[in-house]
This record gives structure tokens, sequence and C-alpha cells, in this order.
């Protein structure tokens, strides 16, 4: 019999994710896979996992677990969400341990807006097309094509504690990238005037609640056409910008249509793609056109940070067996904490 | 030689997707060349297997050219594709022709009546234009399977509904515009006109060896079949048998 990791509560959305399906979009499969990568990646190396392995995707408000069948190991990372373990508060960006039969309660996001959780040794999920990403309105992937739900019960690939010292992320790669998102203009900004352009790069834009993994859907200053509003339908990206009647930009995400009919002014770089997945409903964001070798190298960097995510995480001295000094010393600084809150 | 199509371009255009895609444009509007071009070229761009390349995504008229920015520069897949121009397609070259089963009207296909009074006509004169005619598979997109198809007789061309339905049934056979479409065993939204359904599953993952039937530039055609026959068949696909007839013609 496996051992689960069960969904008490299971959060607004909550998927499973691994970095996507790819070579299938010509057949209509959207990508889907993880919005943050980096998320992903340093989730996953935090508890001792490769860096692809399947973990959880949540957003704004997460999930409540518990695992009878054994301890675990498990560690979030991408957005600053508010975890308790039985109550008691711990940080995100570090590993934590799970006892058997404990109740992990993640809330809400306080910063950014998804996080990955990932557990030691991940999930035993059978792939569909090559990824056990969930992409709902295809039904594909997670345990039943959608997104998690209360009572189901996912089965860890090797339950148990790692022999691994407990670990967390610098502060420094915690901060939220700022300022303005950089994209490469085109496949289709001949669509637009002159005007229309100058409008999209000197505006802020608001994201607005309807988005989701599909698309970011912006509010603001109408960006203007320079004729038809239809193009003939081609392929999208992840980061394409298009512009569909109304003027509103809507930045293409993981879960897209893998064709569209609707001109994209711009595409956003791989390097901020990561940027996208921690926008909030309500946020505002500018774009800024870079140039072509400028985003090849940012791409560069991106990969090369992924790379090195292991030698950057510190190591954190925890007993392994709280005694009751720890416990009380744990109670008094969440008392603290929560008296300034 | 037939006559020169004005809707080919001379040289492709090269449109930047991003920093990891490029979107090659090999010519104008909904056009037979045009695809037939586009299937040309995906063949001849795949075949050459260039590491960097991530995957590639024919269109009606484009290339998507997903790649890795790190292992290939967009100039180099540009200089691959001028030197693959204007590709051919390989003599004794296979082309697949589907025959796909509809059950039209009724549940199936709640737009029927609607068209042949919008179209002052006949629910069995749609019905034979609609099966009467060979159709261009353009291309897979929008949802798992779901064919987009060129050919649709101009006694049938009707402007989509002002409002799209929010979900339309699994399976359906439409028309919207100058095009026809299958869709795969999924619930859509669609602003086509629903003429009927078939028992043939464009796209089901758990038949693994064939999970997608279709791919741009296949025949297909459609067969009316009775309400009947749709059930038994219907059983048939959900057990994991494509139900529809596949000829490979020489070309």
């Amino acid at each position: 019999m496996s051992v689960d990791l069960e969904i008490i509560e299971p959060g607004l959305a909550t998927t499973l994710q691994d970095l996507g399906r790819s070579g299938f979009q010509r057949f209509g499969i959207s990508a889907s896979g993880v919005m943050d990568p980096i998320a992903l990646a340093t989730a996953n190396a935090l508890v001792g996992n490769k860096l692809e392995t399947a973990a959880l995707e949540i957003t704004l408000a997460g999930p409540t677990l518990t695992c009878a069948g054994a301890d675990i190991r498990f560690a979030l990372a991408g957005a600053d969400f508010a975890i308790a373990i039985d109550g008691r508060p711990v940080s995100s960006h570090e590993t934590h341990d799970l006892k058997a039969g404990q109740r992990l309660s993640i809330g809400t996001a306080r910063d950014g807006a998804r996080a990955v959780l990932a557990v030691s040794g991940g999930f035993q999920v059978a792939p569909m097309l090559g990824s056990v990403s969930t992409h709902s309105r295809s039904q594909l992937g997670g345990l039943d094509g959608g997104p998690l739900r209360a009572g189901d019960r996912l089965p860890l690939a090797a339950p148990g504690l790692p022999a691994r010292p407990h670990l967390m992320v610098p502060p420094v790669h915690r901060r939220r990238t700022q300022g303005p998102v950089r994209v490469l203009l085109g496949p289709q900004d001949d669509a637009f005037s002159a005007e229309g352009i100058a409008t999209f790069f000197a505006s802020d834009y608001t994201v607005t609640a309807l988005s989701d993994r599909m698309g970011c859907r912006l509010e603001g200053p109408r960006v203007q056409h320079a004729g038809a509003v239809g193009i003939v339908s081609d392929g999208t990206v992840f980061g394409s910008i298009q512009i569909p009647g109304n003027g509103q930009p809507i930045i293409l995400l993981a879960d897209r249509q893998t064709t569209g009919g609707y001109p994209k002014i711009a595409t956003v770089i791989s390097a901020d793609l990561p940027r996208l997945a921690q926008l909030r409903p309500g946020e505002r964001v500018r774009f800024q056109a870079i140039e072509e070798d400028v985003a090849v190298q940012l791409a560069r960097d991106m990969r090369e940070r992924i790379r090195r995510i292991d030698a950057s995480l510190i190591e954190i001295q925890r007993t392994a067996a709280p005694t009751s000094d720890h416990l009380l010393a744990c109670n008094l600084i969440g008392g603290v904490i929560s008296a300034f809150d | 030689m037939s006559k020169a199509n004005d809707a080919l371009y001379a040289v492709p255009r090269f449109r930047r997707s991003g920093d990891t895609a490029l979107t090659v444009e090999v010519g104008d509007g909904i056009d037979a060349d045009v695809n037939a071009r586009v299937v040309d070229l995906d063949r001849a761009l795949t075949e050459r297997a260039l590491p960097g390349i991530v995957e590639i995504v024919p269109t009606y008229r484009t290339l998507l050219v997903c790649f890795d920015p790190v292992m290939l520069s967009r100039r180099d897949i540009e200089a691959e594709i001028m030197a693959l121009w204007p590709p051919v397609a390989p003599k004794g070259q296979v082309r697949r022709r589907w025959t796909v089963p509809v059950a039209y009207g009724g549940d199936n296909g709640m737009d029927l009546d609607w068209l042949a009074q919008r179209l002052d006509t006949t629910t069995d004169e749609i019905v034979a234009r609609h099966s009467a005619a060979e159709y261009r598979v353009y291309m897979i997109g929008f949802m798992p399977g779901f064919a987009y198809l060129g050919g649709l007789d101009p006694a049938l061309h009707v402007d989509r509904r002002p409002e799209p339905r929010l979900v339309t049934p699994p399976c359906s056979v439409s028309v919207g515009g100058q095009q026809a479409a299958v869709a795969p065993p999924l619930a859509a939204p669609s602003g086509w006109h629903m003429l009927g359904r078939t028992p043939v599953r464009s796209y089901d993952p758990r038949r693994t060896h064939e999970p997608f039937l279709f791919r741009a530039g296949d025949l297909l055609r459609f067969h009316p079949i009775a309400a009947t026959e749709f059930a038994a068949l219907e059983r048939a696909a959900e057990a994991g048998a494509i139900v529809a007839e596949r000829e490979e013609l020489k070309v």
C-alpha cells in the first residue's frame, strides 16, 4: 500500500506541475507546466530532489495537508506564504519535517502569488504525454486531470526523512525582481499603430482578477491597432502579449491555447517569465522593450542561476527531536510575532 | 505546373516571437497551397533535427519554431530555413485520407435546423453538401486534437454566432465562416454552428499508441450515419477503437 500525502483542504488552485509537455503543441496540447520554474527548482533543491521533479503549485491561498503513513520533509519556494505545522508558524524558503499525522497548513500569499511545495522524493504519479503537469481544460495530468480536491491522496515516491541537513534559501534570492517586465517586440507589432505601441510602453497596466494560468489579463490605456484586429491564427508561446479588439493586453501563460487569432504586439523575455507567475490581481506592470542579444544573455544568466541553486543554499542547524525548551522558545517567538501583527 | 499562386511568398517572412521562438510566415491568408508549404517546411526542418530546436508548431500559414537560445540563435534558424527554401515534398509521399462518420441533427447537431432555415434549404441538402466535400486539415489547435478544416462548400458559408456558446458538446462537427471543424471528446466554448457529432475521438490520451488521429495536410471526408450506428461506434471508440476509416494515398 502506498504512503500518501492527503489533501484536507485544497486551497484556491493547487495543481501538480513539472516542467510541462513539450512537443505536443502541434496537436493542440497546451504546454502547461509550472508557472515559476525557479521556484520549482529551488523547492526541489531544498529537499534534495532533481530540480525538475513534479511538485505542488499553490496560488494565493494554499492547501492543508497531512501524511498519516510517514514523516516527510518539505519546502516551499516562490511567493512568501504563511505556513504552520499543527498551528505553529514556520518559514517558507527552508526545509521542515512534517511528522506522521501532523497537519501542514499553507495560508495566504504575503508577497507574490504562487509558490511551489516540494516533498522529498516527489510523488508517484503516472505521466501523461510525457508529463504529470495538470492542464484542467484538457483533463490532463495531476491525479484526474484537474486541480487537487479535498480528500485527494497523492502517493509519495519515497516517504520518510532524507539523511541530509536542513537547508534555507539565502534572503537575497527570495526578493522579487522589481522594475518593468522586459519584452522583445513582435511577432505582430506591425498590426499596431505607432501611437498604439507608444501607449503600450508608456502606460501602467493593472492585473485583473480574471487572470489565471491561461492568461494574465491587464487593464489600462487602450492599445490601438493599425487595421484589422484579427490575424490568421498562429502559434503562441509562454509570454506572448496579445491585444484583442478592446485594446487591453493579455499575457499568455503556461496553460494558454496553442494557437490564437489576435495580433501579438510583443513577447516577454524568457528570463522574466518567472516574474509573471508572481503578479497579484491589482498589481501594476509596465513593459520595456530590450534588445535581443540582451534577452539571450539574461536567458543564459537564468540558466546559470538554476544550475547553481544547490550551491547557493545555506545549511541551518535544527535539533532533530525538538526538546520542550525548543518548543517553548517557538511558542514564545510565535506569541511575540502575533502581538505585532 | 499550375499557375503561380499569389498567396505564396517568394521568400519566408521571419517574425520574432521572443528570445525562444521564431514565427516563419510562408504566405497570405487561408490557402491550401500556402498550408502545403507549411507542411513541407515542417517536414524538411524536422528532418534536419537541429540540436536546440525544441518543437515546431505548424499552423495555417506559419511555422512556430521554438528553440533554446543558449544552444541556437534565431539567425542560425533563419539561415537553415533559407538553405531549405523552397521546401519540396519528397517523391512517393503518402497522404492520408480519413472518412469520419457523423450523426447529423437533433441533439447531436443542435444548429442543423437553424442553418437550414437560415439558408432557405432542407437539412438533407446541408448534410448532402457537407458530406460530399473533401476537406484539408489545415491545423490542429485551440484544444487537443481540434482539427481546423478547409474546403467547405461555399453554399454553407455562414458567419459565426455573435455570442459564442460557453459550452458545446464533445466530438462536435461544426462550421463557421468558410471553415469546418472536428472537435475532440472535450466540451469547449465555440461560436460555430453545430451540425452533428462523430463517435471518432480525434484525441484520446488513453489510446497510447495513437493519442492523436489527424495532422495538418491530411484529407478528410464526412459520412452520415444513423443514431443507432453512432451509439455502437461510440462504444467501440470508448474501448479504444479508431472508428474512422483511413486510406493512404500515393501522391
